[in-house]
């Protein structure tokens, strides 16, 4: 099992879902997020004063897929929420050891 | 022949008697018709004021409250609005129980008697100096929107900052101090710069101009050099927490300035209509004015600089709603929308002064401006003030006014500057003006009220 961490667009986040629930992925947990990459963020303006704003808002997707889906989920993420400019966020993957479904016990891929 | 001429003089008496009678009847009917029209009149422009008295209400409540609640950072936003809107409970109180006394009653040429103390003879019946069609109880309460909004004003500049305690104490001192003086000299029967009821100095102010912005605005400054500025400030950023809620508190103040301004007029007739579309024309072109400013500087039009321009040019329409052209008023608003970009983005750069909202840059600047805008657009075809005929303005032969103004300017800035200092001064060695740096940094929110604007957690 790997658990993906994607943080994207906000605006991209329903074409992202979309799509990786098209693709069989059965659970997913949504974070509202702020932060930055390499970019900085960027300057705005109220009244003539100027402030940089390096806490961007983000999406945070996290999501734990078997390791044949892994690569279907990365690139439904990859296709749906690019758009080719900065601040378009990354995708962090990582092994899982297991995952247990509170309500009966199951456990491994078949509580995913 | 003699039975004719009997005949004939009964006749003619009959008609006489007749004629008589039909005069009569149609007296009576031109003297209903009189009383009708006058109710009519009176019913109508009652109407006016009571919609125009709420309209300015709402400029405090929502309006200001939004406008000034969007802007601090959003661990305050509880305690400005409640600066304001303590002021609709406070000053209300004040009012009935003195201060319109003060302000509009009997007095000398600085300040009114206490003869309407407790709304004594503030009646349901007409004042014909102050408003001959509408009971004298709407004139009061339409005045009192004003004393509510004038000091709320100036919360702008002290925002994030001082106790409410102190703030409440301030506020009471400042409606005896420094507002009920300045309307009565402006608006008073027999005020020093009233222009209408036999003032030695006719300043023209329509709708508060002096005693509205010009007053707040130099008290907000003189109160933001005194308080010193926030923590952090100026390099921690400071900006905006909603400029969403800014924005509708700016337009319900654009819409409630029609009661303001238009609302002066103290009736339904044309005046109203002349001070309200110059209302509109001023806000415009101001909105314009700042807007094109900062295009040219950082080459995008902001939403907060758009909608504070328009605040900004319905300041400066305010003293000249009712003396000016719906052209004259455009250029008013053109020319305070940017002096007001100016004063808010450089001269208070430059200075390095924390007036947290910028109700000095605003009002006080934008009231200056356009009470001396006054002295030169004031137009006798809109407003014959001094007299049918008689130059009113700069630009109609009058230059005389312009000084009128400077004096009503000065005055209002002297009033403002001391009364506002002796207050300060005496809540601060009383209760202290300001916040602990603990409380501050905490937010006035949780710090003066217990309670917070937004709850993340739920």
């Amino acid at each position: 099992m790997q658990k993906i961490e994607a943080v994207i667009q906000p605006s991209k986040l329903d074409a992202v879902k979309d799509a990786l629930v098209e693709i069989g992925v059965s659970g997913i947990t949504i974070l509202e997020a702020r932060g930055h990459g390499r970019q900085k963020g960027h300057t705005e303006f109220y009244r003539g004063r100027e402030y940089s704003v390096d806490l961007l808002p983000k999406v945070k997707l996290e999501l734990v897929v078997s390791d044949e889906m892994l690569e279907a989920a990365i690139q439904a993420i990859i296709t749906t929420a690019r758009t080719g400019t900065i601040g378009d966020g990354k995708i962090f993957v990582s092994k899982i050891d297991e995952a247990i479904r509170i309500r009966n016990d199951e456990r491994g891929e078949i509580a995913l | 022949m003699l039975f004719g001429m009997t005949c004939s003089m009964a006749l003619a008496q009959t008609a006489a008697t007749s004629q008589t009678d039909r005069i009569a009847v149609l007296e009576k009917q031109a003297s209903d018709n009189a009383t009708a029209i006058a109710a009519a009149q009176t019913a109508g422009d009652n109407g006016w004021m009571l919609v125009s008295a709420a309209l300015v209400l709402m400029m405090s409540g929502p309006g200001l409250a939004l406008f000034y609640g969007g802007l601090v950072r959003k661990k305050n936003i509880l305690g400005t609005m409640m600066q304001t809107f303590a002021m609709m409970a406070v000053i209300t109180v004040l009012w009935g129980l003195v201060t319109y006394s003060l302000a509009f009653g009997t007095g000398n040429a600085f300040i009114g008697g206490l003869h309407n103390a407790f709304l004594h003879g503030v009646g349901l019946m007409p004042d014909k100096d102050y408003a001959a069609t509408i009971p004298l109880q709407t004139f009061m309460v339409y005045q009192l929107m004003f004393a509510i909004i004038t000091p709320a004003l100036i919360t702008g500049a002290f925002a994030e900052r001082m106790k409410f305690s102190a703030m409440l104490v301030f506020m009471v001192l400042w409606a005896f101090i420094v507002y009920s003086p300045m309307a009565h000299m402006v608006w008073g029967k027999g005020g020093f710069l009233n222009a209408a009821l036999g003032g030695r100095f006719p300043c023209l102010d329509f709708a508060g101009g002096t005693v509205v912005h010009v007053t707040s605005g130099v008290s907000a400054l003189v109160t933001a050099l005194y308080l010193g500025k926030r923590l952090g400030y100026p390099k921690v950023p400071m900006p905006p927490h909603s400029v969403v809620l800014s924005f509708i508190g700016a337009c319900l103040l654009w819409v409630g300035w029609f009661g303001f301004n238009a609302g002066s007029a103290l009736g339904a007739g044309p005046l109203a209509t002349s001070a309200f579309v110059a209302t509109h024309f001023a806000a415009a072109a101001a909105a314009i004015g700042w807007g094109a400013a900062e295009w040219l500087r950082q080459g995008k039009v902001s939403a907060l600089g758009a909608i504070s321009g328009a605040v900004a040019g319905l300041v400066g329409i305010t003293p000249a709603a009712g003396f000016v052209t719906p052209m004259s008023a455009l250029w008013i608003g053109l020319i305070v929308g940017v002096c007001c970009y100016l004063m808010v983005v450089k001269v208070k750069a430059a200075f390095g002064y924390d007036d947290s909202l910028d109700a000095f840059g605003v009002h006080g600047a934008g009231g200056t401006i356009g009470a001396i805008l006054t002295g030169v657009f004031a137009n006798s075809a809109i407003n014959p003030i001094f007299g049918a005929g008689k130059a009113t303005g700069l630009l109609e032969g009058n230059g005389h006014q312009v000084l009128n103004q400077l004096v009503g300017i000065a005055i209002a800035w002297t009033v403002s500057i001391v009364g506002t200092l002796i207050i300060l001064f005496v809540v601060d060695k009383v209760i202290g003006l300001r916040v602990s740096e603990e409380d501050e940094r905490e937010g006035l929110d949780l710090s003066q009220h217990g309670e917070e604007g937004y709850d993340w957690a739920h």
